[in-house]
This record gives structure tokens, sequence and C-alpha cells, in this order.
């Protein structure tokens, strides 16, 4: 089964990256976008016997680094 | 003095750091290769070189954090061994957990590579007695990931610990309190940005790195 891990910024941590991206946006055109934030999504190929407790210690341990990121796990 | 320097793929400043450990601290130096286990027996310092580790996929030192010498470079460090991060070392040790905080994104996108000024606001640990408090020093930077980030609760304990070693005295790259450069709270671990191995000769362009490798074997000898 898959699994999908979300990583993205916590709020209040400058994100440079989406602040560049909204510039873009900006510069193509668009209109009405208030803020962009970047983040990362992680699919894993896992088997039925990977506990949720498992996903959230890759997570934890390695995925996303808990000082500046959040992460949600969503199983497809 | 016993020394080892530690090699990741993609590591590229480890060379530029063994040389300067050899001819500043002189000893032996041990190239160590990310995949062993274990370190030489005896070590006194360990250092962390510059690069591009696992071409900073997933994060800048994410997976060289994970890799097996760093489980014995935690255990050394537990037991009080010197240990030096610069640059990628520096974004290694905040990911193994050794330091606090973690190295983003330059606030202005850009990678930068160019001397910068630090002022040194430690002169009393291992790595930086050898400098006076709040003196003036230049050393190059070359990095993208260098904006260190923590929380303000953690900025106020560094700060207060006097655990803050270097701060660029002018803006770089958007580092929470201008801060280049941490020391973990027992004080034989150092994390900067800026490449003191880059400035240990005058042919260099610069020799204000060179007091931090004289510190660290002063430190050694005078322990």
């Amino acid at each position: 089964m898959k699994v999908r891990v979300y990583v993205s910024l916590k709020n209040g941590v400058l994100d440079p990256q989406g602040r560049a991206i909204h510039h873009a946006i900006e510069g193509l055109g668009f209109s009405g976008v208030s803020d962009v934030r970047a983040g990362r999504l992680i699919e894993l190929e896992v088997d039925e016997t990977v506990s949720d407790a498992a996903l959230e210690e890759m997570a934890q341990k390695l995925l996303a680094n808990l000082v500046i990121e959040n992460y949600r796990i969503e199983r497809v | 003095m016993r020394s080892a320097v530690i090699t990741f793929p993609g590591s590229n400043c480890d060379r530029d750091m063994a040389v300067a450990v050899e001819q500043v601290c002189g000893g032996e130096v041990h190239r160590v290769w990310h995949g062993d286990a274990a370190l030489p027996e005896g070590l006194d310092f360990i250092a962390l070189p510059g690069g591009f580790s696992y071409g900073d996929y997933l994060r800048s030192g994410a997976m060289a954090a994970r890799s097996p010498i760093m489980r014995a470079v935690i255990e050394a460090a537990g037991r009080g061994v010197k240990v030096l991060g610069v640059c990628n070392g520096f974004q290694v040790l905040t990911e193994a957990g050794l330091l606090p905080g973690a190295l983003m994104r330059n606030a202005g996108i850009r990678f930068v590579c160019r001397e910068v000024k630090l002022t040194v606001e430690n002169n009393t640990s291992a790595f930086t007695h050898r400098y006076l408090k709040g003196q003036t020093i230049t050393i190059p930077v070359a990095h993208h990931d260098g904006n260190f980030f923590a929380d303000d609760a953690t900025l106020d304990r560094l700060e207060g610990e006097g655990r803050v070693a270097f701060r660029y005295a002018e803006e770089v790259n958007g580092s929470a309190r201008n801060i280049a450069g941490v020391l973990n709270e027992g004080g034989n671990v150092l994390g900067m940005m800026p490449h003191p191995e880059r400035f240990i000769e005058a042919a260099q362009g610069g020799i204000d790195g060179r007091a931090l490798f004289e510190g660290v074997t002063k430190a050694l000898l005078s322990a």
C-alpha cells in the first residue's frame, strides 16, 4: 500500500523558497495570491505489516526535522 | 594529538580540513569514511568537513547524520572528545542532534561565497580561547543553507549560556540573531558555517582561522 508523508515548514519559520515562488507567480501576472509555502511530499510503498507507530518513527527520525517542520501521514 | 576527518559521499572540504589539522594541530590525522562503523582508538579531535553530503538530499546534512560513523561520533562527543563541524559539517551536527537549531535556505535564496566579518562572542571554549572576546575576524563562507534557525527560547538559552561562539558582523544569510557558530552544552562540540580551515596561512588570503586549530591543540595539551 502507498503511504504519503507531507512535510511542511512550521508556522513562523521563514520560507525563502515559498517567497521566491510567490514572486514568480506574481511575475506571471496572477493576482490574489497572498502567500506561498513550499513543502515536500514523500511517498512510501509499504506492506500491511508496517504499523502506524513505525511510520511515525520514520517521520520523526528522518523524514521531517521537527525543529523547523511538521509532518502529516496519510495511508492511501 | 590524534585527529580524524570524516568524509561523506559529497564532502569536498575534507582534504582542506585534513591539511589544516595536520599543519596547525600536528600529530596524527586519520581520514575516516562515513560507512565505517568505528573511529580510530584514542581520538582527541574529530572534524566534519564542508561539502554537499549525499547531494543535500532530503535536507542538508540529513542523510550524513544517519550514516554509520555518526553513531561513533555521537558517542565520542558524549565522552568529551572535541568535535568541529564546518559548513555541511555544522548541518550534519544539527541534524544529528549534537547541536540545537537547524540550518535553512539562505534568506536571500542565493548561494553566498565570500569573506565575511565575524565577531567572537565566546572566547572561553577549547576552540575559541585564542581569540579575544569581541574581536572581529575575517573568515570565508560558501553556503546555500546557512540560515540558522531555532525558537526564541532556545536562542535565549544559547545566549545566556555563552554558547554563541561567533556572530556575523554583517548581514550574510538571515541567521537568527546573526549566529554563525554555536557550541553544545559541554563546550566540546562547535558547529560553524564559515570555513576556518580556508584561512590558516597568508597564501590563502588570511590567517584568522588558524587560532581556532591552535586553540584545540592548546586545550588538549593543558587538559
